[in-house]
């Protein structure tokens, strides 16, 4: 298919998005937040501050949590970039994915898509996370409708489905203490 | 969108399910289930308002005032207007008519009309084919200002009647005064063994919500206006835009775009909302607008900064003789909901322990910073806060443990208040028997070492305002169910996901009753256009009421059902049930049809199955002026024990645990009542701890914070743990039983984290944020000799208006004032709008 014209002063980068080669041309002042939902039409990702300060825009470049929203989209030319739209295994949710629906550490859901990344980092280098582990990894993240504690206990049921355990949601996260 | 809605339980969740409750008569209510939305949130498929792209879309911009009170002289939008890219341009004298969430306080327009209140305060508006080109037009609009000399704090607005920040409320800068007393509290002091009086002051605090408010606003030529926002109250945008853009109600529509996070925050109509309409009418393009985050800290309608004065008498025992209450709000630039704000102030002290005479004086003052509003517990978690630490005072005074002192005195189940609040179901006493037992309350209390210390609170809230905002005798909430031929069933609502799980509720409930999946149920709500009315989500108010229009939708379609069934069966429908998808005969389960079978039976006889259900409160007990605000068909309770580390050194204070019980009356999805009471927690320990709207009073009142980093909130370093525990003690009003939890639970949060620091270091901090500076002030006062206090000393003198007198109801009082004899119910009524008792609050998310 021939390439359109391109605007005047536009960046073209190619890039790999989701798994897939993605080519996209843009004005060049452009954050890779904004490219990807204005131009590559992923709004999974969100924004919450778009100055680098809540962590909602979290995406992950070259398999590393980074804020979207202060990355150019130039910058991710040759990269690799993964959103929550990427994250399923075809029709099957990724474990973080199952277990936040499980748990409902997924409230509003709007921080959810850049807490689920920075999590995916978190397990790919650390299978075996503990408490404080997931606190320090998610720590730039806000939420405010959870506490995050529904967040901690997500991500360990995830972390134990990955490992390969059997593993059930304690009965306190689902019922309280009796 | 709607893909994941078929997607199963979890069978990890089902299992634990079902190996913990065998023999639950209940089939969904009461077990964990996903929400129904829980799929789209975790694969980014949910739209918020502002990933919504229209062709020939426009974006729009505001500009804001730089001045905290200032008349506006002249406007010139010409440059603006030439600009390449810009569309159109508004000013104020576009959109002349006032508007406000509440009939008596009509006081905003959409762009500032003659006056600007605070800096931020919106005045122009462009709409433009990129964010870039607005924002350079804003630049280009030239707008003179004549400063006026602004208001900054509530000693201000009292000391200086003039300038007037508006020209109507109660008198000068007074936006409005309550008096109110219910038996003689004099007496009541006369006859107490101990009076103890006390200041406290609660700092203002905003929702944060993590989406920025956004609107998109598209226009047909037709004549029809469509409005997607980020609010949690479709209605009462849907009539402001009526009313601001003299449309028909019929050629509006609003959707509710699933709100990220809410918490009160987004409950008002806006002027961006009633912007964006009007410059899509203008140009004829689709128009969106999206605040930034500092945009969103002007917005505000956050919690009101509350000095508060207690005196409560009570007997050696414990038993309160009287309350008085005197409170005075910082209500910034605008009404929003100020005046219900100011009577919660002073509503909900009288339904957790016995108070058997009371007395309350409420002001809101106007100030030129952003309007203050309802945030989760609306106007009722500084009374909370002040009202719990008095109660630790007066048990350390009369050497009782405060568990005990609260346990003994409790206001008792199916009761009514000395101000005529209708009490229901009443499980404080369970749920302070779960935390004391829980913490190890009786191990730890005046035990632990020197910085460690417990404190224990507890609270109470309203399901839902027994009034609506403005008067009508409507119902409140309304459902209609659609049942399809195959088996499926539609549930349209108007209430709005802010994140609580309200869509999920109807699916629960109306699965409950039919016998079905909840995943074989879609729900549609938010669409002025598609779902009956519901009031929207605040006052804790959408389980409660849309849960009971659902229930009663359900119950006539399985009426059509039965009834058809039951002619094929020729058994009696009385002898029918609905479980598992099927309807059959109970006394022989072998016997009956597939749910989609007897939708077509009844399909066949009645025709399309359509019913509808709705929802209106009891009429409030309370017969004098005020009364409209507190009453509510239930309220639900909670008990907190906060353990803390404070270091003497720094004043920091930690707080490692809270333990919580709520009673919930019934829950309908566990899971999701333990999600609303650990993210109440969550707020409440940010309120106690850190956070603060705060202004530069030296500096034209800016706002000192307005970014997210710089605004402290929790992060998982700061957040506590928390142990809950869920108390069910089901109330007739609420469906299956159930109450509140979105609200209620933030409550004792912050009282008893105020207590436990004075078990740990001896020093009251009678004022929130407990910030390390103020523990630091409290111990070298300590140290020195002094009261080791932190805490404002004294309550300005207000022109309090006389009295309204309403004898209590073991006075012989029937719920009317004195002097106010023949005023039939009716006549209340009407009075009642006038008297701005409105229902209020704010929701959860």
């Amino acid at each position: 298919m021939a390439r359109r014209a391109e605007p005047p002063g536009h960046a073209h980068i190619s890039l790999e998005v989701n798994g897939e080669p993605v080519e996209v041309s843009f004005p060049p002042h452009k954050t890779l937040l904004e490219v990807l939902r204005e131009d590559l039409g992923l709004t999974g990702t969100k924004h919450g501050c778009e100055l680098g300060e809540c962590g909602t825009c979290t995406v992950l470049l070259d398999g590393q949590p980074v804020l979207s929203c202060l990355v150019l989209g130039v910058a991710a030319a040759g990269r690799k970039v993964k959103t929550v739209e990427g994250m399923a295994r075809g029709p099957e949710l990724h474990p973080l994915q199952r277990a936040f629906a499980d748990l409902g550490a997924a409230q509003c859901g709007y921080c959810t898509p850049g807490i689920l990344l920075a999590a995916e980092a978190l397990l790919e280098r650390n299978p075996r996370p503990t408490r404080q582990d997931i606190k320090e990894a998610l720590a730039g993240n806000l939420c405010r409708c959870t506490g995050y504690i529904k967040i901690y206990e997500a991500v360990e049921l995830a972390a134990a489905w990955m490992r390969g355990e059997d593993a059930a949601p304690p009965e306190e996260s689902i019922y309280g203490r009796r | 969108m709607d893909g994941d809605r078929a997607v199963q339980v979890s069978t990890e969740v089902r299992q634990a399910v079902a190996a913990d409750h065998p023999g639950r008569e209940k089939r969904v209510v009461g077990r964990a289930h996903r929400k129904v939305d829980a799929v789209a949130k975790v694969t980014g498929q949910t739209r918020f308002a502002d990933d919504l792209f229209l062709p020939r879309m426009l974006f729009a911009k505001l500009l804001r005032s730089p001045h905290p009170h200032a008349r506006i002289v002249k406007i010139d939008t010409r440059k603006a207007l030439e600009l390449e890219g810009v569309k159109a341009v508004l000013t104020g004298e576009d959109l002349p008519i006032p508007f406000g969430i509440l009939p008596v306080s009509q006081d905003e327009h959409a762009l500032a009309l003659d006056k600007v209140r605070f800096v931020g305060d919106p005045v122009a508006a462009v709409a433009a084919v990129s964010e870039e080109i607005a924002t350079q037009a804003l630049d280009l609009i030239e707008v003179e200002y004549e400063p006026l000399e602004p208001i900054a704090s509530p000693e201000e607005a009292i000391a200086k009647p003039e300038p007037r920040i508006h020209d109507y409320g109660d008198r000068g800068n007074f936006h409005k005064l309550i008096h109110l007393e219910f038996g003689n509290v004099e007496q009541g002091f006369a006859e107490a063994d101990l009076v103890v009086e006390d200041c406290y002051f609660y700092q203002g605090s905003t929702h944060l919500p993590m989406e920025q408010h956004a609107a998109v606003a598209e226009w047909s030529p037709q004549g029809k206006l469509t409005l997607w926002s980020s609010t949690q109250t479709p209605h009462y945008v849907h009539r402001a835009l009526s009313k601001v853009l003299q449309l028909p109600p019929s050629r509006i529509r609003v959707i509710a775009c699933p709100n990220g996070g809410g918490f009160g925050g987004k409950s008002d109509p806006f002027s961006h909302e009633i912007v964006a309409a009007k410059l899509a009418m203008v140009t004829g393009r689709p128009v969106k607008i999206t605040l930034t985050r500092e945009e969103v800290f002007y917005c505000h309608r956050g919690r009101h900064p509350t000095l508060m004065w207690v005196k409560a008498g009570v007997k050696r025992d414990g038993s309160v003789t009287a309350l008085h209450f005197k409170s005075l709000l910082d209500g910034g630039a605008y009404g929003s909901y100020g005046v219900a704000s100011t009577y919660y102030t002073g509503a909900l002290q009288t339904v957790t322990y016995q108070v058997p005479r009371y007395k309350f004086q409420g002001a809101r003052v106007f100030t030129n910073k952003p309007p203050c509003g309802p945030k989760r517990g609306h106007g009722t978690p500084q009374p909370r806060y002040a009202l719990e630490i008095h109660l630790d005072k007066i048990a350390e005074r009369l050497g009782m443990d405060p568990a005990e002192l609260r346990l003994r005195h409790l206001v008792p189940p199916h009761s009514l208040t000395a101000n005529y609040l209708r009490v229901g179901s009443m499980g404080l006493g369970e749920c302070i028997r779960k935390v004391v037992e829980g913490s190890g309350w009786r191990e730890k209390f005046r035990k632990l070492p020197y910085g460690r210390g417990v404190g224990l609170a507890c609270s109470s809230y309203i399901c839902g305002a027994g009034l609506p905002i403005y008067w009508n005798n409507l119902p409140q909430s309304g459902v209609q169910l659609k049942l399809d031929r195959g088996g499926g069933v539609t549930v349209y609502c108007g209430s709005t996901e802010i994140g609580q799980g309200s869509d999920s509720i109807l699916a629960y409930v109306t699965a409950e009753v039919l016998g079905i999946d909840p995943f074989d149920i879609a729900v549609v709500t938010a669409d002025t256009d598609l779902t009956p009315v519901d009031l929207g989500s605040y006052s804790s108010r959408v389980t409660l009421m849309t849960g009971n229009a659902a229930i009663q939708a359900a119950h006539k379609a399985r009426d059509l059902l039965a009834s058809a069934v039951a002619q094929k069966l020729d058994v009696p429908p009385s002898r029918l049930e609905f479980a598992g998808g099927r309807v059959f005969d109970v006394q022989d389960p072998e016997r009956g049809v597939a749910f989609a079978e007897a939708v077509q039976l009844a399909e066949a006889a009645f025709g399309t199955i359509c019913t509808v259900g709705s929802y209106t409160p009891p009429p409030a007990a309370g017969r004098y002026r005020g009364a409209g605000v507190g009453p509510s068909p239930a309220y639900s309770y909670s008990a907190a024990v906060a353990e803390v580390e404070v270091d003497p050194e720094t004043g920091i204070v930690r707080v490692p645990t809270i333990w919580i019980a709520h009673d919930v009356g019934q829950c309908i999805n566990p899971v999701t009542v333990i999600g609303q009471i650990e993210g109440s927690v969550y707020m409440g320990l940010g309120e106690a701890l850190m956070e603060e709207m705060v202004y530069r009073a030296n500096r034209n009142l800016v706002h000192k914070i307005p970014s997210m980093l710089e605004y402290k909130s929790p992060t998982t370093l700061e957040m506590c743990d928390v142990v809950t525990y869920l108390v069910e003690d089901p109330d007739p009003s609420g469906p299956f039983g159930a109450k509140e939890v979105g609200q209620g639970p933030l409550l004792p949060v912050p009282p008893a984290i105020a207590n436990a620091v004075y078990d740990a270091v001896g020093v009251r901090i009678d004022e929130i944020p407990i910030t390390p500076e103020k523990v630091l002030k409290a111990l070298k006062a300590k140290a020195k000799g002094d009261a080791g206090r932190f805490g404002p000393i004294s309550f300005p003198e207000i022109p309090w208006p006389d009295p309204i007198r309403v004898p209590p109801p073991w006075e012989g009082g029937d719920g009317t004032a004195v002097g106010d004899k023949g005023r039939g119910a009716g006549g209340m009524r009407e009075r009642r709008t006038r008297a701005g008792d409105y229902a209020g609050g704010e929701a959860r998310g």
